[in-house]
Parts: structure tokens; sequence; C-alpha cells
């Protein structure tokens, strides 16, 4: 199979020597107008993925600043079909790759094998389904295959060696690793043994590693220097716009 | 099958962070509760802790009444007033011998965090209960006695306010305090394997039952009925009989006001295939996939999903699952008072409604209801529901 576009993106930073960014933001967040827009931004300002938030209204893995900002789009109607429609009539558009993440139920509703060609449609490389391990996603799996949509694994500082390579075997475009052992946005600082579990992932996966869960600034990131190939900012940039800010200005904190 | 599924049915759809302590859970389940020491130890506690076998009641003046010869298995007699500690009681048991220091809950009512919070003082264990701040408000006498019993009650404030954002907030909370935390689930429902341990230690209701109908009138029931929010004390009073084909199961669920539009809380009855809280079973949600807020006077049965077990036991024919709405719930209440000094929970009310709306076709049989718990917790809500009405 053809090397992702996300591992490529993310490999195409790395060779800059810089970490790829992989800005979060929820689909019709803040507004619908204003979502396209800033997905505009985030590109301009050198996304290497932008990961499209597909709202739920039952988001466990996610704190409060995620779920807040779920629950207002789900209020004004945003829906799977919204999105992947959006992102059709865009097609082509984008520099990043595009990558959604969410939860399972609206994905099961949406039908597998119609969500997995709708993704390629609108130029989606992969997926993160935050309530869905490994034991469960065989049939996940084989309906997003032959659009060449990535299922992301999504990994953290609890999950044992033996699950790492079970997730290794498969896995394509990059791994996620959950720097904290808790919900999305919980912690300003990173624990220590963030780094030695980053290390073991690097050893067992030969795809990009991002690391996210908790990331607010640059500083947080540099003692993983080598170690992570992308940064997933997500509950910080919300809060950004959240106080009047946009993509662009922030951005530039993490590319400056 | 596969493993952790009843049939279609139940699953482990969490977060990969949750999936360590499910498997932990796993192996304590295979190890610890399956030896012969633990089975002794839960067994003299269910006994003098309890006050285990709980009575088998034949109810003299409504049978008359209806036609029917109704029995109740006597939850409700059990120390905090319902069956929620056969099962709480059990997880701390195994949580303690895991080496965890605190049970983690969720509460819809209150009474499993009742439970909850009894069995976590008596193992010497914390205790922390996520509950939905409108039910704080329903049920705040529960909040008072959790407090009295040593827990710690946190309001969740988000979503819908109610037993599925506890949930919710339970399993966030749980991700991060995994090492130490045991989340004493508190229904049959949820991720692997907690639909089967909650099984396991509610099994105890059917399996008493069966052997008091046989000491009894020599044979078994032709009916065994309990109401279903997430389904424990229904799973538990029916799994001794689901073999004993000549018995029929039946769910009662919750039609809320039973007017078009209202948020029920009958997934089985009105909802589809999906996924919630770990699990795939019936579930009330939009076309999009969002869950729907649910609705009914029970807070105990106020929940959009259901345990994946009855959602099979449903679909291979095994069980059937009518509903009940809030005012022939409140009927059935007064009725049970009234006819035989006995008041339910409004839970509970639920099956022993559906007993006295159906009772044309059960004349002459004998009907168990399962009364998973009494009613005192409800007086404040009935009170005020009956003026509304009036």
């Amino acid at each position: 199979m053809s090397v992702s576009p996300l591992n490529t993106k993310i490999r195409e930073a790395n060779a800059k020597g810089e970490v790829a960014l992989v800005p979060y933001l929820p689909a019709g967040y803040p507004t619908r107008e204003r979502f396209w827009e800033e997905l505009d931004k985030l590109d301009a300002a050198g996304a290497s993925v932008i990961e499209i938030g597909m709202p739920f209204s039952d988001p466990v893995a996610d704190g409060p600043v995620v779920e807040a900002a779920c629950l207002k789009v789900l209020e004004d109607g945003i829906n799977l079909h919204w999105i992947l429609e959006g992102l059709k009539e865009r097609k082509g558009r984008y520099n990043a790759a595009l990558l959604l993440m969410g939860y399972l139920n609206p994905v099961l509703q949406y039908g597998p094998e119609r969500f997995a060609a709708a993704c390629a449609e609108g130029g989606v490389s992969g997926l993160i389904i935050a309530d869905m391990p490994i034991n469960e996603s065989e049939f996940l799996t084989t309906a997003l295959k032959p659009h060449n949509v990535e299922l992301i694994p999504l990994v953290g500082l609890n999950t044992p060696r033996e699950r790492l390579e079970m997730y290794a075997r498969d896995a394509g475009g990059f791994v996620y690793m959950v720097s904290v052992l808790g919900t999305t946005g919980q912690r300003d600082s990173l624990p220590t043994k963030v780094k030695a579990k980053l290390a073991e992932v690097q050893e067992v996966f030969d795809i990009p590693v991002a690391l996210g869960f908790g990331l607010k600034h640059p500083d947080q990131v540099a003692p993983f220097a080598g170690l992570m190939d992308a940064a997933v900012i997500g509950s910080a940039l919300i809060s950004h716009i959240e106080g009047g800010g946009d993509a662009t200005s922030y951005m530039s904190i993490w590319t400056s | 099958m596969k493993k952790g599924y009843f049939g279609d049915y139940g699953g482990q759809f969490v977060p990969e962070l949750l999936m360590p302590p499910l498997l932990e859970l796993e192996q304590a389940m295979d190890t610890i509760m399956a030896s012969e020491d633990f089975q002794k130890e839960f067994t003299t506690l269910l006994k003098e802790c309890v006050g285990r076998p709980s009575a088998l009641t034949f109810c003299p003046n409504l049978s008359k009444d209806i036609g029917v010869n109704l029995w109740l298995k006597r939850e409700d007699l059990n120390h905090t007033g319902a069956h929620k500690i056969n099962n709480t009681l059990g997880q701390a048991l195994l949580a303690r011998k895991m080496g965890k220091k605190t049970l983690l809950t969720e509460t819809g009512a209150g009474m499993n965090g009742v439970a909850t919070a009894t069995a976590a003082a008596m193992m010497d264990m914390g205790c922390k209960v996520y509950m939905g701040a409108v039910d704080v408000e329903r049920q705040a006498l529960n909040v008072r006695r959790m407090e009295l019993l040593g827990a710690e009650v946190v309001a969740v404030e988000s979503g819908t306010r109610t037993l599925k954002d506890a949930i919710n907030e339970a399993l966030r909370c749980w991700i991060s305090t995994q090492e130490t935390t045991h989340y004493c689930f508190g229904t049959a429902a949820g991720p692997h394997p907690f639909p089967l341990l909650v099984r396991e230690l509610q099994a105890v209701v059917g399996r008493e039952a069966r052997q008091q109908f046989l000491d009894r009138i020599g044979s078994l029931p032709d009916v065994v009925c309990a109401c279903v929010g997430g389904g424990s004390n229904a799973i538990g009073a029916f799994h001794a009989f689901v073999p004993d084909e000549s018995v029929k199961l039946v769910g009662v669920e919750a039609a809320g006001t039973g007017e078009p539009g209202c948020f029920n809380s009958a997934p089985l009855n009105l909802g589809t295939d999906g996924v919630l809280h770990g699990a795939k079973s019936k579930l009330l949600q939009t076309e999009d996939g969002q869950i729907m807020p649910s609705h009914s006077v029970a807070a105990g049965l106020d929940y959009p999903g259901v345990g994946p077990e009855h959602s099979a036991l449903q679909k291979m024919g095994r069980a059937h699952y009518g509903n009940v709405n809030d005012t022939q719930a409140l009927n059935a209440f007064k009725t049970l008072s009234r006819r035989e000094g006995i008041i339910p929970a409004l839970e509970s009310s639920h099956a022993v409604a559906w007993v006295l709306e159906n009772a044309k076709e059960l004349q002459g049989l004998n009907v168990m209801v399962n009364l998973s718990g009494r009613g005192d917790k409800d007086m404040d809500i009935v009170e005020r529901v009956l003026a509304q009405g009036e």
C-alpha cells in the first residue's frame, strides 16, 4: 500500500528539523462559517495535519473544554453529513493532510462503508475513534482499507508493550500517544514518565509518533526533542479562540 | 461467541487508556472471585450484613383483587433498601483483594451510591460518587445518606445532568485514578466485564427465588417480572430462570409521561442498536447517533441505554420487554402500599404496574415481581407529582 499522506506530511516537517503540528478543531466551531475560515488559517500557518472533531453527545475521553465545544456545535446542528459534504466541496484545497476524530456511535449510525467512501471523497486520510480499542476495530479497518483511510492508534502511558505491538502490526499514518493518564486538556505539565514511554513507542512503531492531550505551549515539548515527530494541540486552541483569538495568532505561538 | 459479548451485544468500546484496568478486573474475576475463599466470604457477608436470603412474599389482598397470584421477591428488605448492595459488596470485596483503596461509582436515584458508600465503609475504603446535578436535587435524602457514610458526592453539571453524564464523568475519573481505584459499576451495563460481573453478583436473587418457589409451591413461577433501567435487578432475577423455558421473563421499561415526543427511558421498546458507555446495545439516539435525553419519574430508570444481555435476551426471544408510564407506576406505588403495606421504590413500581395493567392475561398464574427497592426515598417526588396532577 502507498504511504499515507499523514505520514508524508509529518515527515516533511521533520526533514526541516521541525516537530510537525497537528491542530485539532471541532467541526462547526466556533460557528459554521468561521470554522472553514479557521481551517484555512491553520493550513496557511503550516499545519502538517489538521484534526477535525466529529461531535458526540457523550465524549468520555475529552475534558470540559472539548466537551463544551462539542455540545455547542451539536446544538448548531453539526453532523457527519455537514462535515463530509463541506470537505468534499473543498477537496484539494488544503496542503495539510486531514484527519477526523470522534467517537464510534455516530460513525456506526452513518454506516462504516458509506463513511469510509465519504472520507475518501472529502480528502480525509485518517480517523481517530476515541472509544475503540484494537480489540473491537476490525470491522472498521476492513471498511476503511479499500479507501486508504488509516485508523490511527491511540496509546497511553499505561499501554503495555504487548498491546503496543498489537497496534503496530497493522498501523499506518502515525501513532498518537496520549501524554497524560486523563482526558484532553487535563494537565499543564507533563510527567517525566512520558519520555520513557515515547522512546518505547518509537521503538515499537515504524511510523511517526505524535504526542497530544494537555499540550498548551511549545516549551512543554522541548524535553521530548528527538522522541516525538508531531504535536497535537486541541483544547488550548479552543480556549484561545474562546478568548477572542484566532487560528493564525495561535499557530504563531508554535511556529515562531 | 466473541469474548465479552452476549450474541451481537456487549464488547469493550472504551479508550485504550481504560483497557488495562478492564483487563486487570477480568483477570481478578477469573482468579480471586472464582476462588472458594472469596465465594465463602461473600456468602457470609450477604447473610450477616445484607440479610440474605431475602423473603419471598405472597400478596394475599392484591392477588384477590386482580386474580393473579402475585409474589414479591423482597430486595427492598436488604440492608440499604435495594438490590444494589448485592453488587457493591461483591465488587468492594473483590476490589479490596485487588489492592484498590477507593471505590468510584455513578448513581442515578442514589441507591447505587448509597450501596457503594456502605460497602466502602464496611471495607474501610474511600468512596467517590458521581451524580447528575438534576438527580442530586431530586434525590436529596440519598445524597445526605452517602455523605454520612463517608462518600464524596460530586454533582455533574455537564450534558443532561443525569445518570448518563454521571457515568461519563466516572469513566473520565477512572482513567486518571485506575491504579488505586476500582470503578464499582452500578448496573449490568458498561464495557466487558461489567455486565458479566454485575450479573454474577446479582444472580443470587433469581437463585434464591427459584428455590423458594420449589419449596413453597413445588413448582416454578409462570412469570418473572422486573423493572429495567440499566438492568441489574432484572438480569439478577432472570438469570437462574433462563434455562427454564416454561418461565416467562418480562422486563419493564419506563415510558416516561407516555406522550408522543416524551423522552422516555425505554430503549428496548423504542431504541436502536448503538454504542454507549463501552457496550453495543439498544439505545435512545438520533439518526445521527447522538444520545437522546431520557425521562422517567423514577430516577433509577432514567437512562437512554440498557445492559447488553437484555438486548440479547430480547433478540433471541427469551425475554420480553414491556413498558409502563409514569402515571401507571404511581398508581402501582399507591396500590401496593395501600393493599399490602409495602411501599415500593418508583422503579420497582413499574414492574408491579405491568402486572396490574396485564392482569387479564395473567389470570390464575403465579407471577413473581422482583421488588428491587423500597420507596421511602421517593416520598417527596411522589407527593410533588401527585400534587401537580390535582
